[in-house]
C-alpha cells in the first residue's frame, strides 16, 4: 500500500469535512478497498473511516413502511433483520462470514462492483440512496461498471427499501471469487414487478424490462419462456461467455420467481 | 507516528502504527503474535481470521487503527493458560483436522465463531461457514468432521468410518 | 511391541499442538536482527528485450540500501536444471540459461528484472516503482504447437527452436505398436488437455539470507521441501559456496505439493545479497507474486489412441503429448512428462504394446514442474479417460472392461520399462464397488432425476510409481542427483532418541509417524523419540520430501540405522550380562540371554554406551549413534480404484460431487489416520482440477487467473465427505517396511472418475457428448449440452 493519512471521525459532519481533502477516500468495511490498496491500484492521500459513525448504522422502518438501513451497517446485520426477508437472504450470502462482519451495504453500493449482490437488491427494489447531500433513486444511481451518481466526496448515509409483496434473489456464483457470475433480484410490488440483474453485463447492474413486463401480467416462471437476453453485451471471461451469462440470467430469474412464489 | 491501543488476548497492547498498518501486521510484527498467518492478498484464504469484539474478521482486511479500543482474540488466546487446548483445538487434533498447519489458526477461529452462534450446526452449515477459509491439505473432510465433533455430534457414521 | 504408538496405530499428531496454538515456526515468522527487505521488480510483459534500465531515481528513494540488476549477476551461475533428458535421436535436450535476474530479455510475466533492498518492505516496493525500465515487446510464444512451427518467434535466441526435446518411449516399441493398431478390431481416440494448475500451498514462499563475515558462512531460511537439495544446487551451481559454509533451514513449511522442491532465484538472491551488503535480507512472497513466480503444474496437450481386439482386449496404446516447460527449465521439469509419465502408461493393464511420444516446448509462461502427482496424474487421466470412452463406444461396462484387462500376475514387467513388484487390482476394485455402493446407484439416479438433475457414476483405476529410484537407474535416465535418503539415529545416555532424517515434513506428519516405526523396533515409548528435520547443519544428508518417497526411502534408511543401533546395543548388552552376543534377544525394550532369566533394560545399555565404565572398549566404540543411507532397488507401486458420483444441473451445467470413494493399496500402513488424511487431501485437489482450477494466459501472455478471485480453489462446500479404504495391502517387496507411499494417490486417482461421471450423467440425459476438458465448469458443461 502507498502511505496515507487515516482519520476516523465520530460524526457524519466531521466525515464530510474530512472528505473535502484532495484525494481523500471514504473507507467503509474495506473488504474491496483494502485488497485494491494492497495491489496499489489506488493512491489516496487520506482514508476517512466511516465505521466509527453511529448515526449511519442501524436498521429501522420509516413511516412509509420502507426499511431504512444505515450505510455503515454490516452485511451480517442486514442478514439478521426480519423486515425484508429477501434482502436478508441476499446479505447472508455476500462474501463469506468474516467479510459479512466487516463489509457494509453502503460500501458495496458506493463501489458498484458489476458482480456485487447489493446493487441488484437496490435496483430491484427501487430503493432510494440517501447521501449527505441528497436522495438518489436507484434507477438514477447505477451509471455503469464501478460507476455511480455519487459526486466527489459524497457519502452514502442510508438506503431506503420499499418492501415488496414478495421477492427473491438467486445468485449463481463465480467459482473462484464467489461473487455473482449472475445474480437476479425479482421483487413484486402492487404497481408492478422489478427484475434486476447483476454480474452479467458490461454496463453493471441493469433492469430486465421485458421480464418485468411479462411477470407484471403473469408472475410465474413460465411467463419468461419466450424471452431471451442478448449475450453480446454481457461479460465474457474464463468463467463463462456472454451467451452463457445471458442464459444463466434467465434461469436465475425463473428460479427467483419460483422462490418468491 | 500514531499510536493504537487495544486488548489482545486479554492483555493491553499499545504500539505505533502507520495509517496503512493492517491488524495482521500489528499482531505479527509489533506484538510478535505470529500464529495469525497471511495466505493471500485478496481477502479470501482466511488464514488470518481473528475475533474483534466477538466477531470473526480477516485481520488482513482491517486496519490496526480501526481496532482502537477493541477486544481482539487470536489463536494464541484460545488455549487455557496452562496450554490445555480448547474444545475446537482439541477436536482438530483428535480428528486430524490439520496437516501443514498454515490455514489452521484461521480455521480454528472461524470454527469457534460458528459454534458460538450456532452450537449445533449441520454439515451443510459448517461447509457453508467455511467459504472464506481455504485449506489445501485436508480436502476439508477432517476439518468438517472436527467441527462436528467439537459441537458434540457423533461423527462415527461419516463416510469411510 | 508397544500397545500404543507403534506401527499401525492411529496415533494423534504431536506436531498439531504447536500448530493449533499458534506457536508454529514458519519462515515468515523468522526475523534476523538487522534484516533488510527485498522487493523484486518483475516483468509485466511476457516477452521482451530490455532496452533500458535506469535505477538512479530509485536509488535516491527513502530507505533504499541497494538495487541489484542482471549486471550484478553476470559472474554468478544460473539456476540449474536437475535432470537432463535425452531425445529420441540420442541427443541431449536443449537447456537454456536461467539467470537469477533477467539478462537483457524477459521471458514471462513475473520474470525478475531488478531487486530493491530497503529498510522496509513498503520502501523497497516504492523504489521498485521508480525504476525506469524500457522493454521492447516481442511476440509472446504461447501455443505449444505454433511454437514448434518454422519461423515461430523463439523464447531463447541462442537455442535452435522452442523444442526442448522430442522424446520417444520406448522408441523400440514404436514399430510393433503401430503394427498393432493396423490390425486392431477397434481403435478409440481421444484428444485432451491436462490443464495448467498452480500448486497453491497456503503458505507463500519466503526466503531469508544471512551472512556471517567472521566465519565466511551463510544461512538461508527458506520454505523448502528439501533443504539439502537447495544447499547442493545453490551452493555448487549458482553461488559457489561449499557445503560447510552454507546452512539451509526449512522450518515449519505450510504445504508444498511440489512447488517448494525447486531451487528458486529468490533464494539465491537473498543469500547473495546478504554477503554483498553484509546484512540479512528477507523476501516474503505475496499470493499475487506466487501466481507469477512459483513453478506451475501439468499443462499437457495429448492425443491418445487405444487399440482393442475383437474380444475387447487392449492390444496397443499410443500417445503424442505436448508438454509445456514454460520459459525456463525448473529443477525437475524435464523428468515430469518423461520418466514420471511415460513409465506409467501401462496403468493397471496388460497392454502389450505401448509407445509414448512427448515434445517438451518452451513458451513465454511461468516455468512448469512437478505438482502433486507430477506426470502420473497426466498418465492416469489419459488412460482412464480413453478406456471409459472405449467402453461407451463398445457398449460394455466400464468396470468390466477394466477388469478384463487387469494385470493379475506379479512381478509384471511393463512395455514401458518398469517392473511392478506387487499389486492386486481385482481386490481394490472389489473393495471400491463395495464402499461406493455401486448397487445403490440406480436408485440414487432415479431420485436425482425426480429432482430434475442428471446423475452420473464414474470410475477409474490408477497406478503410481513412488520413491523414484534406484540412483544408478535415475542417473542413467538423466538425473543429476542420487535419489537415496539418509537418517541418523542418535540414542542419548538415558535412552531417549533423536532421529535426524533427510525427509522434510510439511503436513505429512513425520514427527508422529516416524517415531512409531522406531518405537516398534525398539519396544520403547514413542514419546522418547523425536524427529529432527529441515536443517542441513543437524542432519546427515537427505533428498527431501516429494514423490511420496519419505517413508519408503527415508523411512527405510531410518530402519537400517535403527538395526545398526540394535546390533551395537546387543553387543553392549552381551558384555553387561557376560553372555555371547549370539544369545542376546531383544524384545519390548529388554535385552535378555536366551534360555536364562538374565536381562538388562534398554536404559541400562544406553547408559553404558555413554558411561563406559564396564564396556568392551577393545571391541566397540562408546556412544550409540548410527547413520544409514538407503538407496531403493526399485520404485514402489501403490495402486487403487476410485469412484465418483455427480449430479449435473441440466439448466446451468453446474456439477456437484455427491459421493466419492477411494480404495487404495499402499502396502503396509504405519499410521492409518495420517494415510486417510493424505488421501482426503489428494482427492480434494483432484476434484479441484476436475471441476474448478485452471491457470489461463491470454494470447499476449498475461495471466488471467492471477489471484483467488479468478483461480478457483476448492472450498469446503465444493466437496463431500470421502469414503476411503486401504485394507487391500500387498506390501512392497523390496523395502524393509513393505510400504509404498500415499501422498499423491488421491490427486492422481481422482480427476478421471469425476470427468467419467459427468460424461455418464450427460449421456444418461440423452446428450451425445463424449469429452469435456477440465475443469468441467458449468459453462463448459452447458456448452457441451448445446451440442
Amino acid at each position: 500500500m502507498y502511505a496515507f493519512d487515516f482519520e476516523r471521525p465520530k460524526t457524519l459532519a466531521d466525515a464530510v469535512k474530512a472528505m473535502t481533502d484532495e484525494d481523500a477516500v471514504a473507507l467503509s468495511g474495506g473488504q474491496t478497498l483494502i485488497p485494491s490498496l494492497k495491489q496499489r491500484l489506488a493512491m489516496p492521500s487520506k482514508l476517512v473511516s466511516l465505521t466509527g459513525i453511529d448515526e449511519i448504522k442501524g436498521i429501522c422502518v420509516d413511516d412509509d413502511g420502507r426499511v431504512c438501513i444505515g450505510a455503515a451497517t454490516i452485511h451480517a446485520d442486514v442478514a439478521a433483520q426480519e423486515y425484508y426477508p429477501a434482502l436478508a437472504a441476499l446479505a447472508s450470502n455476500v462474501g463469506d462470514p468474516a467479510v459479512r462482519n466487516r463489509g457494509t451495504i453502503g460500501g458495496s453500493l458506493a463501489n458498484n462492483d458489476p458482480s456485487a449482490c447489493y446493487p441488484a437488491a437496490a435496483l430491484g427494489s427501487g430503493a432510494v440512496i440517501r447521501t449527505d447531500k441528497r436522495e438518489i433513486a436507484a434507477d438514477d444511481y447505477f451509471t455503469g461498471m464501478f460507476e455511480t451518481a455519487l459526486e466527489e466526496g459524497e457519502i452514502i448515509t442510508e438506503i431506503k427499501f420499499p418492501v415488496p409483496e414478495t421477492a427473491a434473489y438467486m445468485k449463481f456464483e463465480q467459482p473462484a471469487s464467489r461473487f455473482a457470475l449472475v445474480g437476479v433480484f425479482v421483487a413484486k410490488y402492487a404497481d408492478g414487478v422489478r427484475v434486476a440483474v447483476t454480474g452479467a453485463s458490461n454496463e453493471g447492474v441493469f433492469r430486465w424490462s421485458e421480464a418485468e413486463a411479462a411477470l407484471g401480467s403473469d408472475f410465474s416462471a413460465g411467463a419468461l419462456d419466450g424471452l431471451k437476453l442478448d449475450g453480446s453485451n454481457m461479460i465474457s471471461d474464463v468463467h463463462g461467455s456472454g451467451d452463457y451469462r445471458a442464459h444463466i440470467a434467465k434461469v436465475m430469474t425463473k428460479r427467483a420467481v419460483e422462490k418468491a412464489g | 507516528m500514531p499510536q493504537v491501543s487495544m486488548t489482545v488476548n486479554g492483555k493491553p497492547a499499545t504500539g505505533e502504527i502507520e495509517g496503512r498498518t493492517l491488524l495482521v501486521e500489528f499482531l505479527r510484527e509489533s506484538l510478535h503474535l505470529t500464529g495469525t498467518h497471511v495466505g493471500c492478498d485478496t481477502s479470501q484464504c482466511g488464514a488470518c481470521v481473528v475475533h474483534v469484539d466477538g466477531r470473526d474478521v480477516k485481520a488482513c482486511t482491517i486496519f490496526a487503527a480501526e481496532c482502537e479500543g477493541a477486544e481482539v482474540t487470536t489463536i494464541e488466546g484460545m488455549a487455557a493458560d496452562d496450554g490445555t487446548l480448547n474444545k475446537v483445538q482439541q477436536a482438530f487434533q483428535d480428528h486430524h483436522g490439520l496437516q501443514c498447519g498454515f490455514c489452521t489458526p484461521g480455521m480454528v477461529m472461524t470454527a469457534a465463531a460458528l459454534l458460538e452462534k450456532n452450537p449445533n450446526p449441520s454439515e451443510e452449515e459448517i461447509r457453508s461457514y467455511l467459504q472464506g477459509n481455504i485449506c489445501r491439505c485436508t480436502g476439508y473432510h477432517n476439518i468438517v468432521k472436527a467441527i462436528m465433533a467439537a459441537a458434540g455430534q457423533d461423527t462415527s457414521k461419516i463416510a469411510a468410518e | 511391541m508397544p500397545k500404543d504408538g507403534g506401527i499401525g496405530d492411529a496415533t494423534k499428531r504431536r506436531e498439531d499442538v504447536r500448530f493449533l496454538s499458534g506457536t508454529g515456526n514458519y519462515t515468515d515468522d523468522i526475523n534476523v536482527a538487522g534484516q533488510a527487505y527485498v522487493h523484486f521488480l518483475r516483468s509485466d510483459v511476457a516477452h521482451g528485450k530490455i532496452t533500458g534500465l535506469d535505477t538512479a531515481a530509485a536509488e535516491g528513494m527513502p530507505g533504499v540500501l541497494r538495487i541489484f540488476t542482471g549486471k550484478d549477476f553476470e559472474g554468478v551461475g544460473g539456476i540449474p536444471c536437475g535432470w537432463q533428458v535425452t531425445d529420441k535421436h540420442g541427443e541431449p535436450m536443449q537447456e537454456p540459461a536461467h539467470p537469477v535476474l533477467a539478462q537483457g530479455k524477459v521471458r514471462h510475466v513475473g520474470d525478475p528484472i531488478a531487486a530493491v533492498v530497503a529498510e522496509t518492505r513498503e520502501q523497497a516496493r516504492d523504489a521498485a516503482e521508480a525504476i525506469e525500465v524500457d522493454i521492447e515487446d516481442l511476440p509472446a510464444v504461447m501455443d505449444m504447437k505454433a511454437a514448434l512451427e518454422d519461423g515461430a518467434p523463439k523464447v531463447h535466441d541462442d537455442l535452435s527452436s522452442n523444442l526442448c526435446f522430442d522424446w520417444g518411449f520406448v522408441e523400440d516399441n514404436k514399430a510393433a505398436t503401430d503394427a498393432a493398431f493396423e490390425s486392431a478390431a477397434h481403435v478409440t481416440t481421444l484428444e485432451l488437455v491436462n490443464q495448467r494448475l498452480v500448486a497453491n500451498p497456503m503458505e507463500p514462499r519466503v526466503a531469508v539470507g544471512a551472512y556471517n563475515r567472521a566465519g565466511d558462512d551463510y544461512t538461508l531460511y527458506t520454505t523448502s521441501q528439501n533443504p539439502h537439495v537447495i544447499r547442493l544446487l545453490m551452493g555448487a551451481f549458482v553461488l559457489g559456496i561449499p557445503e560447510h559454509k552454507l546452512t539451509v533451514i526449512a522450518p515449519d513449511v505450510g504445504g508444498g505439493f511440489g512447488s517448494k522442491i525447486y531451487h528458486y532465484a529468490e533464494e539465491a538472491f537473498v543469500t547473495f545479497a546478504a554477503k554483498a551488503m553484509n546484512r540479512p535480507v528477507k523476501w516474503t512472497s505475496s499470493r499475487s507474486e506466487a501466481f507469477i513466480s512459483d513453478a506451475q503444474g501439468r499443462d499437457h496437450v495429448t492425443k491418445i489412441e487405444l487399440a482393442l481386439d475383437a474380444e475387447n482386449n487392449f492390444t496397443a496404446l499410443r500417445t503424442e503429448t505436448y508438454a509445456n516447460m514454460g520459459a525456463y527449465l525448473s529443477t525437475f521439469a524435464p523428468c515430469v512428462p518423461t520418466y514420471l509419465h511415460g513409465t506409467l502408461m501401462a496403468g493397471n493393464y496388460k497392454t502389450p504394446n505401448i509407445y509414448v511420444n512427448v515434445k517438451a516446448v518452451f513458451t513465454n509462461t511461468v516455468p512448469v514442474d512437478a505438482y502433486r502427482g507430477a506426470g502420473r496424474p497426466e498418465a492416469t487421466y489419459q488412460i482412464e479417460r480413453v478406456i471409459d470412452k472405449a467402453a461407451r463406444e463398445l457398449k460394455v461396462d466400464p468396470i468390466a472392461l477394466r477388469r478384463q484387462n487387469f494385470i493379475t500376475e506379479f512381478p509384471y514387467a511393463t512395455p514401458v520399462a518398469v517392473e511392478y513388484d506387487t499389486g492386486d487390482y481385482v481386490a481394490t476394485m472389489d473393495k471400491l464397488e463395495e464402499i461406493a455402493d455401486v448397487k445403490g446407484f440406480a436408485a440414487r439416479r432415479a431420485e436425482s432425476e425426480k429432482n430434475g438433475k442428471l446423475r452420473g457414476f464414474g470410475v477409474n483405476c490408477y497406478i503410481e510409481a513412488c520413491g523414484i529410484a534406484p540412483s544408478a537407474l535415475v542417473g542413467a535416465l538423466g538425473a543429476r542427483a542420487g535419489l537415496y535418503d539418509a537418517a541418523t539415529v542418535r540414542v542419548n545416555a538415558t535412552g531417549s532418541i533423536s532421529v535426524m532424517v533427510g525427509a522434510h515434513s510439511h503436513g505429512q506428519g513425520h514427527e508422529t509417524a516416524f517415531p512409531q516405526v522406531v518405537a516398534e523396533m525398539l519396544g520403547i515409548d514413542p514419546g522418547m523419540i523425536d524427529i529432527v528435520h529441515g536443517d542441513t547443519s543437524k542432519i546427515p544428508f537427505g533428498m527431501g520430501t516429494y514423490g511420496s518417497r519419505s517413508l519408503a526411502v527415508c523411512g527405510s534408511a531410518m530402519v537400517r540405522a535403527t538395526e545398526k543401533i540394535i546390533n551395537k546395543a546387543k553387543k553392549i548388552a552381551a558384555h553387561l550380562m557376560e553372555a555371547s552376543e549370539a544369545d542376546i534377544e531383544f524384545k519390548d525394550g529388554q535385552f535378555s540371554v536366551a534360555g536364562t532369566d538374565k536381562s538388562v533394560a534398554w536404559g541400562d545399555v544406553t547408559l553404558a554406551a555413554y558411561v563406559p565404565h564396564n564396556y568392551p572398549l577393545e571391541e566397540i566404540e562408546p556412544g550409540l549413534e548410527e547413520t544409514a543411507f538407503y538407496d531403493p532397488a526399485n520404485f514402489t507401486y501403490p495402486s487403487g480404484a476410485y469412484a465418483c458420483e455427480v449430479e449435473v444441473d441440466p439448466e446451468t451445467g453446474k456439477v456437484t460431487v455427491e459421493r466419492f470413494a477411494a480404495a487404495d493399496d499402499f502396502g503396509n500402513i504405519i499410521n492409518p489416520m495420517i494415510v486417510d488424511g493424505q488421501v482426503h487431501g489428494g482427492i480434494g485437489q483432484g476434484i479441484g482440477q476436475a471441476l474448478l482450477e485452471q491457470c489461463v494466459y491470454d494470447e499476449s501472455g498475461q495471466l488471467l487467473t492471477g489471484s483467488y478471485m479468478d483461480y478457483a480453489m476448492p472450498r469446503a462446500d465444493d466437496v463431500p465427505f470421502y469414503a476411503v479404504d486401504h485394507s487391500c495391502q500387498t506390501p512392497c517387496t523390496h523395502n524393509p517396511l513393505g510400504v509404498k507411499g500415499c501422498g499423491e494417490a488421491g490427486a492422481i486417482g481422482s480427476p478421471p472418475s469425476v470427468v467419467n461421471a459427468v460424461i455418464d450423467a450427460l449421456q444418461s440425459g440423452g446428450h451425445t457428448v463424449t469429452h469435456i476438458d477440465m475443469p468441467v465448469s458449468p459453462s463448459r458443461v452447458w456448452q457441451a449440452m448445446q451440442g
